[in-house]
């Protein structure tokens, strides 16, 4: 029995100290974290004042690691509610709109404390948004403007990069559409209120939405986020730049350039509207409704000579692609091996789009250098599909020869046999 | 005298040729209502000629590499005369060739041409009809486009999940762990050196036993003609029979030709291994019924990976199929036909399966 004690005492020991290592672990634990006792009733409460634990933990801050106590103030680790919403113990209550940006540039505008947390985050967002119309119209009292909480949400803000974030490239749209898209609520502006629904027809929501490419262009991209502003008549085309580099690079040794500046007219705008932007097409150069040349030339003028000069150049080159199109698709569905044309008629439409883009200078001679070079591509890559037509034909005459002489050794063939066999 | 009886003379003078053909003279092809099946046969063997001799022409151009394969075969189809025809018809041939194989193999089954003393003849049969879909498999690849990369990639991993040996094998066959530049060169050297190597020895073995053995005559009829002899029907192997078998081959050639001229093999788009897969990728026809059966089978069969599952099962099933003479009895009582009807259950699986693959999204 002295045996058997003997065996278990260092058994008993060894479970002895894995408990109490395991208490003294989970007692330092606990001690490394903050009491939050503000969630325990403000869970249960009505919307208004209601944040249930679930919406708080997808909060950036909350996964961060700050707590109500952060922005709201007072002391969360007492569950007396007189002494946690003390103004003694700093408690802010309900943090005035007017007082938001400040508060959260508190944070927000000290790169000593950001770097803490995202290295690579900005800390001009205070600034730019005392620039802003939003920040201007704040300081002037107006307290409908949209503070940081109305665009990033509040105890559920999330990283723009989060697809659920208000602020993610593919919601901004909406979430700008909140405030400008409500006619009632924009009323005293004055100013126009179908900017989304305009923005939902265009070819850079299309990219946004159906492409997914998250690089299109939102509110944000044109009008700044934080400074948000409209781009003013003069410098409209250095948005669009950030974009169509090229297009801007014509413009801007272009004739338009200083008629529209001497005009105050807001340069890409002028052809291509702004919120409501679709796909450019040829039309434009046209004479019908699409048309934008005939807005501010006169028929018969110099310009709209060249107007029509340029389209029918443009035309050409369109209609010398889908001619070797149609030619090649045949050639390919008869099995023909015409992948280098194919692959020329790629090179022939970079030329299409190159002179598209050559129209924003309004240089005839040098939209015809694209066009000419096109138009060279697209006649040899009919050339090689005329050829594999025809190569196609002598393949199939060849054929008909070859099962002639098959037809003819059958036959005689069998003459043969019946000739021994008789 | 003739030139050609002087040259007859001359080689009978120095080898003993009359001797040598002499077998060919007496060899007789029993003639019945069946006869036409005997055909094919030959028919296999004669579209292998044509394999060799385009696959050699092939060859002056062909370069095997990930980053020549296409384009050479670009080439051939394109700059080199009649580069088309002889591509096309290498790949029509190819599956042409596996076609008749198959209705070769299910021919000698039905017609129950397998039987004792015809063992080792059904074996090397089978064997061959193996190594012709290694043909078709190892050759797939070798232009080097999209889906012959995918469907050896696909392929390759069924090879993989053979239990022990499936990992090793597989790493043999790609070269490495992917389907890269070296899978290519490997199938290469397998389609134009150890395959052809294999499959004419094993060719020569085929008809030597054929030659040795005769032609098989289906039971029924054999009773028949042992019972009453007068009612035995022959022809003579030469001329008759191989003037008739010319004439399949005449009408295979003009369908080969129709073929690759009408419909040109096409040559698709070039491999690029880090593009994904194209959407309800397939192999080809005649590995079809495999790869469709495979998706059918739930992922888990009680605790065996139903992957490993099916390779096993047709791993088991081939090498039972390659030993199906040997089940036959030799009693006639007792040959009820089981073996036909088991014939006619694979044959319309296979098929059913295929047109299920085909029609499968």
């Amino acid at each position: 029995m002295a045996i058997l004690r003997n065996k278990l005492r260092p058994f008993s020991v060894a479970c002895f100290v894995g408990l109490a290592g395991f208490v003294v672990l989970a007692a330092c634990l606990g001690y490394g974290q903050t009491k939050n006792t503000c969630l325990d009733c403000h869970s249960a409460l009505p919307d208004s004042l209601g944040v249930s634990q679930e919406k708080f933990s997808h909060d950036i801050h909350a996964q961060m690691g700050l707590t109500c106590a952060s922005c709201h103030g007072g002391d969360p680790t007492s569950d007396d509610p007189d002494k946690a919403m003390s103004r003694k113990a700093g408690w802010k209550g309900k943090i005035d709109r007017k007082q938001i940006p400040e508060l959260c540039g508190s944070c927000h505008s000290d790169p000593a404390y950001i770097r803490r947390f995202n290295p690579s985050l900005r800390t001009d967002q205070l600034g730019q948004y005392h620039t802003s119309v939003h920040g201007k119209r704040l300081a002037a009292g107006d307290t409908k403007v949209a503070v940081c909480t109305d665009c990033h949400s509040v105890h559920d803000l999330r990283a723009p990069s989060d697809p659920r974030s208000t602020v993610n490239p593919v919601n901004v749209a909406n979430t700008c559409a909140r405030c400008h898209a409500d006619a009632s609520y924009m009323k005293e502006y004055s100013i126009p209120t179908d900017q989304f629904a305009k923005y939902s027809t265009s070819v850079h929501h299309q990219a946004l939405t159906v492409r997914g490419d998250l690089s299109a262009p939102t509110c944000t991209t044109c009008h700044g986020n934080h400074g948000a502003a409209p781009p003013g008549v003069d410098r409209v085309e250095n948005v669009c730049s950030n974009c169509h580099t090229f297009q801007a690079q014509m413009y801007e040794k272009s004739s338009h350039k200083e008629a529209f500046q001497s005009a105050s007219l807001p340069g890409c705008v002028v052809c291509h509207s702004n919120h409501g932007i679709v796909h450019p097409t040829d039309a434009k150069l046209g004479a019908g409704p699409e048309g934008v040349c005939m807005r501010c030339h006169t028929p018969g003028d110099s310009c709209d000579q060249a107007r029509v000069a340029l389209l029918s150049g443009l035309s050409r080159l369109d209609e010398a692609i889908k001619s070797a199109d149609q030619v090649l698709h045949v050639a390919e569905s008869s099995g023909m091996e015409v992948s280098e044309a194919r692959l020329g008629q790629d090179q022939a439409r970079d030329s299409l789009t190159k002179a598209r883009v050559t129209i924003h200078s309004f240089r005839q001679d040098l939209v015809d250098q694209d066009i000419q070079a096109g138009l060279k591509i697209a006649a040899q890559n009919l050339q090689a599909g005329k050829a594999a037509m025809v190569e196609r034909n002598h393949r199939r005459l060849g054929l008909g020869i070859s099962l002639i002489a098959v037809g003819i050794v059958l036959a005689g063939l069998w003459l043969y046999i019946k000739k021994i066999e008789s | 005298m003739s030139p050609l009886r002087d040259v007859r003379n001359w080689l009978d003078q120095r080898l003993g040729w009359q001797d040598l053909i002499a077998p060919l003279r007496k060899k007789t092809v029993p003639l019945h209502r069946l006869s036409y099946w005997y055909f094919l046969g030959g028919i296999t063997l004669f579209l292998f000629g044509i394999q060799v001799v385009t696959g050699i022409l092939l060859l002056l151009y062909y370069r095997p590499g990930a980053s020549e394969a296409f384009e050479s075969v670009q080439y051939i189809m394109t700059r080199v005369q009649f580069g088309w025809l002889i591509r096309s018809i290498h790949s029509w041939s190819a599956n042409l060739m596996i076609f008749t194989a198959f209705a070769h193999m299910f021919s000698v089954l039905f017609l129950k041409a397998y039987r004792k003393p015809r063992e080792l003849t059904w074996v090397s049969g089978v064997i061959l009809l193996f190594l012709v879909m290694g043909f078709g498999f190892s050759g797939y690849l070798l232009p080097w486009n999209t889906l012959a990369f995918f469907a050896t990639k696909v392929g390759t991993e069924i090879t993989g999940q053979v239990p022990i040996v499936g990992k090793p094998m597989m790493i043999f066959l790609r070269g490495g762990e992917e389907v890269t530049g070296a899978t290519l060169s490997r199938f290469f050297g397998f389609h134009v050196a150890v395959l052809p190597g294999v499959a004419t020895l094993l060719i020569l073995l085929h008809l030597l036993l054929v030659q040795r053995l005769g032609i098989s005559v289906p039971p029924k009829l054999e009773r028949q003609w042992t019972a009453n002899p007068s009612a035995k029907r022959e022809m003579k192997f030469f001329p008759n029979f191989m003037l008739r078998e010319m004439m399949a081959w005449y009408v295979a050639l003009g369908v080969l030709g129709a073929l690759a001229a009408v419909f040109p093999w096409n040559l698709g788009v070039k491999a690029d291994p880090f593009v994904p897969a194209p959407a309800g990728i397939k192999p080809e026809w005649y590995f079809l019924f495999m790869f469709q059966t495979l998706k059918l089978i739930p992922s888990k069969v009680w605790f065996i990976d139903g992957d490993v599952l099916g390779v096993l099962a047709f791993g088991l099933v081939g090498l039972l199929w390659l030993l199906l003479p040997f089940f036959e009895s030799d009693q006639p009582s007792r040959t009820k036909g089981w073996i036909t009807g088991l014939g006619v259950f694979a044959l319309a699986y296979m098929a059913g399966m295929s047109v299920y693959g085909y029609l499968a999204k």
